[in-house]
C-alpha cells in the first residue's frame, strides 16, 4: 500500500475552526491554556477577538461555555480529553448536558496515543463518561477529512456535542473530494460477510489494514466506521450482526463503556451475536512513544487479525 | 430611597416570603432558610433593577440573573411569580411530579429562569459566560448572580472570580449572601471562607457590603455597583438566614427542612401580620 499522508485530528480541528471562523461569525472558541497543543491556537491566529483563554481552570471554562451558549452564540470549549470529560465531568453534566445547551466540546489528546506524558494524560474513559449524559452527541473522527467535516457538522447541529481528537498523526484514508459526513450514520468501508469489524477513531485505519490481511487469507471482513458513537447507528450494527453473525469492535478507549459497549448494547437487545472487544483492557497506560504503546496495548491491525481468527476458530 | 417605593418593595418582599413558605410547606421539603435571606435582594433586583418582560422571558437584550445558590429556588420561583412570569398558585406544585418547579432551577421549563443551577459553584461561571458574551457583541444587558457564603468554599467560584476580573466584566454583579450558616453549622466552624470581602478584593473585584434586609442599604449598594467600570462587582450582603419567620431566623436546622402544619400556620400568620402592618 502506498504511504498515506498522515495528520493528527487535533490539527484538523484547529484548522477547521479557523476555516469556519468567517462563515460562523458568532463562533467563540475557549481553551484552558492548551491552545498550542489542542491547536485552537490556529483559530486564535485567524480570529483573536473571538478566542478566549480561560487559563488552567476547566470547570469554569465549561460553565462559561454554557453561559455563552445561553445567549445564542456558538461556542467550542477545548482542552485535553482528560480534563474536558474527566475533570469537568460534573460541570458538563449539570451546566451543559442537563439544560441541553448548544456547547461543543473539542477534546484532544484522547486515548493512549498521547504517548510520553503517560497515564495521567491518557484518557481512555471519556467516551464512557460522555455516553452516560442524556442528550450528549459524541463524535470520534477517524482521520483529517472526517474530523474537518465533523467540526462543520457539529457547528450546524443544535445541542451539546463532545468531539474527540488525537495527538498522533494518523493516515488520511478518506478522500476529501468525495467524503460526506452524516451525523449519526455509520460508514461501511469494506463489504464482507464472514465477520464485521466495527471501529472508531484511529482504529478505523487499522481495521482496514486488518481486512486486507484477512482477505489474503480468505476471510471476508466487513469494516464499519462508527464516527458518531452517540446516537449510534443501530441499523448498520443490526444489519452487520444478521449478515455476519460475529462482531469485533476496535477503539482507542477502555473496553468499558466505549464503542464496544455501545455495540454490545444494540446487539444484545436486537440480535445477539458474539461481540469481541478490542480496546484498553481496564488498565492504566504508561509513558512511551505512541506507536509502541498502540502495539503494546493491542490497538493494531495485527491484533484485530488475531482476534478475528480466534473468534472464527481459525 | 423614595419612601413609597421602599414600602412597595417591602410589601412585595413579604409576599415573596409567603410564596417561599407556601412552596416549601406544600413540597414537604426544600430550603426555606437561605431562600428567606435573599428575598429582599431578589425583590429589589427583579422589581427595580432588571430590564425584563414577563411576557417575553427569552427577550434577547434582557438582563439576566443566575441563582448560583440554586437550592434557594423557592425564593426565585416566588419572586418570578410575583413579577408575573407565572401564576403564584403554581408555587404549591414545587418539587412535585409533573411540576415545572423542580427542586433546583430548570431553565428549559420555567419562564424567567436564565440558567439551570443547583450544583454549587457552577452558576457564577455561567454568569461570567453571559457577561463575556454581552461584552463581545457590545450588548448592554447586565448579569446578576447570587452566591451563598457556604457555596464560595467551592474552588470553581474562585476560577470564575479570576476570570471575571481578567476579562473586566463590569456588566456582572455578584451578590454573596452572608447569612453565616451552612448545612453542617456555622461557616466559620465548617470551613471558613472569611474574610469574604478581602478575598474578592484580592481577586480584582470591586467590593461593596450591605445590609440584606434594609432597602436603603440595598439601593446604595446597587447604585454604587452601577458606577463601577473595568472590573466586576461583588456585593457581600449581611443577612439573616430564615429572615421574616421568627422561629427560623439564624437557625441552621431550617437550612433544608419544611415546616409542619402548625409551623406553617405560625409562619404565615407572622408574615400576614407583617404585610398588614405595611399596608396599614
Amino acid at each position: 500500500m502506498a504511504d498515506m499522508v498522515k495528520k493528527a485530528t487535533r490539527e484538523s480541528y484547529g484548522e477547521a475552526l479557523a476555516e469556519l471562523s468567517s462563515e460562523f461569525t458568532d463562533l467563540i472558541v475557549l481553551d484552558a491554556d492548551l491552545a498550542a497543543a489542542t491547536k485552537t491556537g490556529i483559530f486564535k491566529k485567524a480570529c483573536p477577538e473571538r478566542f478566549i483563554d480561560c487559563g488552567i481552570a476547566e470547570a469554569n471554562m465549561m460553565g462559561v461555555a454554557a453561559g455563552i451558549a445561553s445567549t445564542g452564540k456558538k461556542v467550542f470549549a477545548s482542552s485535553f480529553a482528560m480534563f474536558a470529560a474527566g475533570r469537568a465531568f460534573e460541570i458538563v453534566r449539570n451546566s451543559i448536558g442537563y439544560p441541553h445547551l448548544n456547547v461543543k466540546i473539542g477534546a484532544t489528546h484522547a486515548g493512549i496515543s498521547v504517548g510520553e506524558d503517560g497515564a495521567t494524560h491518557q484518557c481512555n474513559e471519556d467516551i464512557a463518561l460522555m455516553r452516560s449524559i442524556p442528550g450528549m452527541t459524541i463524535i470520534n473522527p477517524a482521520d483529517d477529512v472526517e474530523a474537518k467535516a465533523a467540526v462543520r457538522a457539529a457547528l450546524e447541529f443544535e445541542g451539546p456535542v463532545y468531539m474527540r481528537f488525537g495527538r498522533l498523526a494518523v493516515p488520511v484514508f478518506n478522500d476529501k473530494d468525495t467524503y460526506k459526513f452524516e451525523l449519526g450514520k455509520g460508514v461501511t468501508l469494506r463489504e464482507g460477510s464472514d465477520i464485521a469489524i466495527i471501529a472508531t477513531g484511529l482504529m478505523v485505519n487499522e481495521a482496514l489494514n486488518a481486512a486486507d490481511t484477512l482477505k489474503a487469507e480468505g476471510i471476508n471482513a466487513r469494516v464499519i466506521n462508527i464516527h458518531t458513537i452517540k446516537p449510534i447507528d443501530r441499523d448498520i450494527i443490526i444489519k452487520a450482526a444478521k449478515e455476519t453473525g460475529m462482531i469485533v469492535t476496535a477503539e482507542e478507549h477502555s473496553i468499558i463503556g466505549g464503542l464496544g459497549s455501545a455495540v454490545a448494547d444494540v446487539v444484545t437487545e436486537e440480535y445477539p451475536v458474539p461481540v469481541h472487544k478490542i480496546g484498553v483492557n481496564d488498565v492504566f497506560g504508561h509513558s512511551g512513544p505512541a506507536v509502541d504503546l498502540l502495539k503494546e496495548f493491542g490497538l493494531s491491525a495485527d491484533n484485530i487479525v488475531a482476534t478475528v481468527k480466534k473468534a472464527l476458530g481459525k | 430611597m423614595d419612601e413609597l417605593l421602599k414600602k412597595q418593595l417591602m410589601v412585595t418582599a413579604c409576599k415573596v416570603r409567603m410564596g417561599i413558605i407556601e412552596g416549601v410547606y406544600n413540597a414537604k421539603s426544600g430550603h426555606p432558610g437561605g431562600s428567606l435571606s435573599i428575598a429582599d435582594v431578589l425583590t429589589y433586583i427583579y422589581f427595580h433593577k432588571m430590564h425584563i418582560d414577563p411576557k417575553n422571558p427569552k427577550m434577547a437584550d434582557r438582563d439576566r440573573l443566575v441563582l448560583s445558590k440554586g437550592h434557594t429556588a423557592p425564593a426565585l420561583y416566588s419572586v418570578l411569580a410575583q413579577r408575573g412570569f407565572f401564576d403564584a398558585e403554581e408555587l404549591k406544585t414545587l418539587r412535585k411530579i409533573g411540576s415545572r418547579l423542580q427542586g433546583h432551577p430548570d431553565m428549559k421549563h420555567i419562564p424567567g429562569v436564565d440558567m439551570t443551577t443547583g450544583s454549587l459553584g457552577q452558576g457564577i461561571s455561567a454568569a461570567c459566560g453571559m457577561a463575556l458574551s454581552g461584552k463581545l457583541s457590545d450588548d448592554s444587558y447586565k448579569v446578576y448572580t447570587i452566591l451563598g457564603d457556604g457555596e464560595i468554599e467551592e474552588g470553581q467560584v474562585w476560577e470564575a472570580a479570576m476570570f471575571a476580573a481578567h476579562y473586566k466584566l463590569d456588566n456582572l454583579v455578584a451578590v454573596v449572601d452572608n447569612n453565616g450558616l451552612q448545612i453542617d453549622g456555622k461557616i466559620t466552624d465548617v470551613m471558613s471562607p472569611m474574610p469574604i470581602t478581602d478575598k474578592f478584593a484580592a481577586f480584582g473585584w470591586h467590593v461593596i457590603t450591605m445590609d440584606a434586609h434594609d432597602f436603603d442599604s440595598i439601593e446604595a449598594a446597587f447604585n454604587e455597583a452601577e458606577k463601577v467600570s473595568g472590573q466586576p462587582t461583588v456585593i457581600v450582603q449581611k443577612s439573616i438566614k430564615g429572615k421574616g419567620v421568627s422561629f427560623m431566623e439564624n437557625q441552621v436546622g431550617w437550612h433544608g427542612s419544611a415546616p409542619n402544619k402548625e409551623q406553617y400556620e405560625q409562619a404565615m400568620g407572622e408574615l400576614e401580620a407583617a404585610l398588614k402592618a405595611l399596608e396599614g
